[in-house]
């Protein structure tokens, strides 16, 4: 038992972190500072202060991920370190994947508020673990190390770096588990653990975590990968106190943030309109007939209202109310999750480029209604994947925060949203042949980082090169995927048809792949996308949303035959309805409505085809200018047909030119008739009223639909008051659900 | 710095500005004066008189007519009080089966009719598509953005709102 306590004045650390909640709540203001004196004072020599941190931590982690074996950290650097106070407020970070700092803070705040001051002791060279969602993480996938800083006897901070790992011993192979339905299926959890002391991980730990996870040396490396990179950050804090003297420094780490907090206050009163913003979001998780468990055979569909006051004072709130509840899958998420994501999110859209740190967190208020499925309350739930519902959740935040930019004339910073970041194919089999013969491949492709990103209200979205958890997104080589999951060679990586929503401009849009399985045994396959509903909060002003994935798998194949003949082989599923993989193959062909899938066992020859997503669109289509159509139709963006229905464009292929040509007179005529059309199809509100209400009181509605509407309106009674009046229903309304 | 003059505000508003001249923009510090000059540039873009207080959509606007406050189509259209929302006055076509959603997404990549359907909101006047949910059959219309108007003058601007 410690008695001298490690926090400053002689407070332990639970007192500090009481104290600086206590000035936050009572001023508003981080630590109740009423200005920045440092700042005033001696500008450069706070700004140089800044940037030598900055500088210290993005050093650290260029560093540190040459350490890291598995694929996900070296090659694309799934990574982040970031430097907190003693109570857990980050006031620097790295590049990387940023989705992380706040989660970090999370987990040091748990620690302080179980006393691991007391028990198990806080001490200079001691490391500690965590990937616990409920204590401050996205998922058992991302593992943290933390260290805590000294200065004398004082703990000065924390460092900390986030790694996302290819394994981490749950119920199947990989990172982002379908399978998982309980806390159990979710791999190894470590909830705040020490593993370490005097700058050494201990045996014990190490020989544990090898054994726990499919893939014990990317673990190993990783963790070393961490450590070696929080040790340089405590290095450059202990320097940059040397320099600048602790008084200084203890001054710093408080004005930091309350400017990071500052500068969101300013950014939304430069950018937005107060006001109220909502926009809604979806995602799908059929699992009735994939389920192995006899629990988690539900068809589940969630329910992500959100709700933005912009407040005169500058400062934003969030509120959930109304989402849905949690389920037997692994997309349930934790706050540590939820606030990740927003913060992340915050970082790329308003708060970029200047102190960004914790700050902005303290800017903002939120609800997350417990209970529902963005706060279930019960660790005892999978946590495994929550990013299925946070990703979309978070296109509406996207949404709103465009409306606010488009009113203030900020229209280049419109991003209505984002694709989701899949088709997250996942899964591993063992080498039956060659140098490798029984060794481990895990198929773990982090090209998902490379997503459709919305369309601006001045431009076409970004293709292929966005992911909402890492503001640096890079898909990577395929040559290098394949080095560490060599399985599964890619036959073909291809711009797939009609991904990018559609719109005056067009979302991002997107390529797929075909691979094969080969070389291997023991093989395990599956995917995470969504698929039978559009993934988030749609399109904006008139723009649609982006396609939806699904599931194609092709067994038994002829493959070895046609590679032995030199014959033609399926390179993509341009169109599904009449497929090549059907033509070119003589196979049993899987085509499912659905992505999300359990595993599935593949033998060699057997092949997979896996889609990117575009991002949503914005605008009407028929404002689409003719030019861009053309080059959507010359680059294979879309297909004619589609072109013809959405845009009202005629086209004709020159096949000695190789390009399309629009056919002016032919395309005013559809135009004209796409106008009739949407005169002659449509309603007035008042027929539409009778007709969807009709769907909710006939119970005409299907089982995923019904269970969500009865999950939300019995977790939220502002909900249910808000839909009950709006389609004027009987007060004692229920939805029966299952 | 991009020199932000009207000319090269109505290019960007038109989406006529190259990813060359558009990089420093969306990169570089925003320019205060942005919201007047955009209004201005839209007041004397819309074929009416009412003074425009807020633009709210590609399309439409919160003007001052009469002393009230509502929402006005590009085409002239008058939607009515700006707290109500618009999208209860527009023509509505559902797309809620398979031969619907087909039409716009290949087979396998729209949205199952039983989880989930598409709704356009048209203008009753000029017949835009000004806005698009996809949302479960059931689900109440979404009221997107309700501006403080006031508030935006008063407190952020400085100034009194046009109307006032
Ligand atoms: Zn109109």
């Amino acid at each position: 038992m410690n008695t001298k306590p490690i926090g400053w004045e002689k407070s332990s650390l639970n007192e500090m972190l009481q104290k600086s909640e206590k000035l936050i709540e009572d001023t508003g203001r981080y630590y109740g500072l009423e200005k920045l004196s440092l700042k005033k004072d001696n500008p450069f020599r706070y700004e140089r202060a800044y940037a030598s941190l900055r500088g210290a931590l993005v050093t650290a982690r260029e560093t540190a991920l040459h350490i890291a074996a598995s694929p996900i950290v070296k090659e694309i650097g799934e990574l982040c370190f970031a430097l907190y106070t003693p109570e857990g407020d980050s006031l620097v970070v790295s590049t990387g994947i940023l989705v992380h700092v706040h989660t970090m803070s999370e987990a040091i705040k748990f620690m302080i508020r179980e006393d691991y001051e007391q028990d198990p002791g806080i001490n200079p060279g001691d490391i500690f673990l965590n990937n616990d969602p409920q204590t401050g993480n996205v998922h058992t996938t991302d593992v943290q190390t933390l260290i805590p800083i000294f200065w004398d006897d004082e703990l000065i901070g924390w460092a900390g770096g986030v790694t996302h790992q290819v394994d981490a011993g749950g119920i199947t192979p990989g990172h982002d588990l379908v399978a998982a339905i309980q806390r159990f299926d979710d791999g190894m959890y470590y909830t705040c653990r020490k593993i370490g002391s005097n700058d050494a991980i201990w045996k014990d730990h190490m020989i544990n975590a090898r054994r726990s996870v499919r893939t014990p040396l990317y673990w190993e490396l990783d963790e070393k990968c961490r450590l070696a990179g929080n040790l340089m950050i405590r290095d450059a804090v202990l320097e940059f106190i040397k320099q600048e003297g602790i008084d200084y420094y203890k001054k710093f780490i408080r004005e930091a943030i309350e400017e990071g907090r500052l500068i969101l206050q300013k950014r939304v009163k430069e950018r937005l309109i107060p006001g109220r913003y909502r926009a809604a979001a979806f995602f799908d998780l059929p699992l009735k007939e994939e389920a192995w468990q006899p629990r988690a055979k539900v068809n589940k569909l969630t329910n992500e209202p959100l709700e933005i006051y912009v407040k005169e004072d500058g400062t934003l709130s969030l509120d959930f109310e109304g989402c849905s509840g949690p389920g037997p899958n692994p997309m349930n998420c934790g706050i540590g999750a939820m606030e990740g994501g927003q913060w992340v999110l915050l970082t790329q859209v308003l708060i970029y480029g200047d102190k960004v740190n914790d700050g902005a967190y303290f800017g903002v208020q939120k609800n997350y209604p417990l209970g529902s499925w963005c706060n279930p309350g019960d660790p005892y739930l999978s946590y495994q994947s929550p990013w299925g519902n946070l990703i979309p959740a978070y296109t509406a935040m996207m949404k709103c925060i465009s409306y606010g930019l488009f009113s203030r004339g900020y229209r280049e910073e419109v991003i209505p949203g984002y694709g989701f970041t899949g088709d997250a194919i996942q899964g591993g089999g063992i080498y039956s042949s060659g140098p490798l013969e029984g060794d481990r491949w895990a198929l773990s492709t982090f090209e998902i980082s490379g997503q459709g990103l919305g369309a601006s209200a001045v431009r076409d979205g970004l293709d292929w090169g966005y992911a909402m958890w890492n503001p640096e997104s890079d898909l990577g080589d395929v040559e290098t995927w394949e080095l560490f999951q060599g399985g599964i060679p890619y036959l073909s990586r291809k711009i797939k048809p009609n991904t990018a929503g559609h719109g005056k401009y067009r979302g991002g849009a997107n390529y797929a792949g075909v691979a094969m399985i080969a070389n291997s045994e023991d093989v395990d396959f599956f995917g995470a996308r969504d698929g039978l509903v559009f993934h988030g909060a749609g399109g904006m002003h008139g723009g649609y949303p982006h396609s939806t994935g699904y599931r194609l798998i092709a067994k038994n194949t002829n493959m070895k035959d046609i590679i032995d003949k030199q014959e033609e082989y399926p390179i993509e599923d341009a169109d599904p309805s009449n497929g090549q993989f059907e033509k070119l193959l003589q196979a049993d062909i899987t085509r499912k409505p659905w992505a999300s899938i359990y595993p599935v066992m593949l033998e060699n020859y057997d092949m997979v085809h896996f889609a990117m997503s575009g991002g949503p669109g914005y605008g009407d289509p028929l404002e689409r200018k003719l030019e861009s159509v053309k080059k959507d139709l010359d680059e294979g963006i879309y297909t004619p047909d589609l072109v013809f229905n959405i845009y009202g464009v005629v086209a004709d292929y020159d096949h000695n030119k190789g390009e399309w040509f629009i056919n002016q007179e032919a395309t005013e005529e559809r135009k004209k008739e796409i106008r009739k059309e949407r005169k002659e199809k449509s309603m007035s509100f008042d027929e539409f009223f009778e007709y969807e209400k009709s769907k909710l009181t006939k119970s005409e509605l299907s089982a995923p639909v019904k269970l969500m509407y009865s999950e939300s309106l019995g977790l939220s009674e502002k909900w249910r008051k808000e839909f009950i009046e709006f389609w004027n229903l009987p007060e004692n309304f229920q939805m029966e659900g299952k | 710095m991009p020199i932000y003059n009207k000319k090269t505000l109505s290019r960007l508003l038109n989406g006529e500005l190259s990813w060359k001249e558009l990089k420093p923009i969306i990169g570089g510090k925003k320019d205060p004066e942005r919201f007047d000059m955009v209004l201005e540039i839209l007041q004397e873009k819309v074929p009416w008189n009412e003074t425009i207080l807020i633009p709210l959509h590609e399309h439409l606007f919160v003007v001052s007519k009469d002393n009230k406050r509502i929402v006005k189509c590009e085409c002239g259209y008058e939607f009515g009080d700006y707290k109500e929302n618009w999208k209860k006055k527009c023509r509505i076509r559902v797309r809620d089966t398979e031969d619907d959603i087909g039409d716009l997404y290949p087979k396998y990549m729209g949205c199952d009719p039983e989880w989930e359907e598409l709704r356009e909101f048209y203008c009753p006047s000029c017949f835009t598509l000004l806005d698009t949910e996809t949302v479960p059959p059931g689900y109440p219309v979404i009221f997107n953005f309700l501006p403080d108007i006031d508030t935006f003058y008063e407190k952020w601007l400085g100034k009194d709102a046009p109307d006032r």
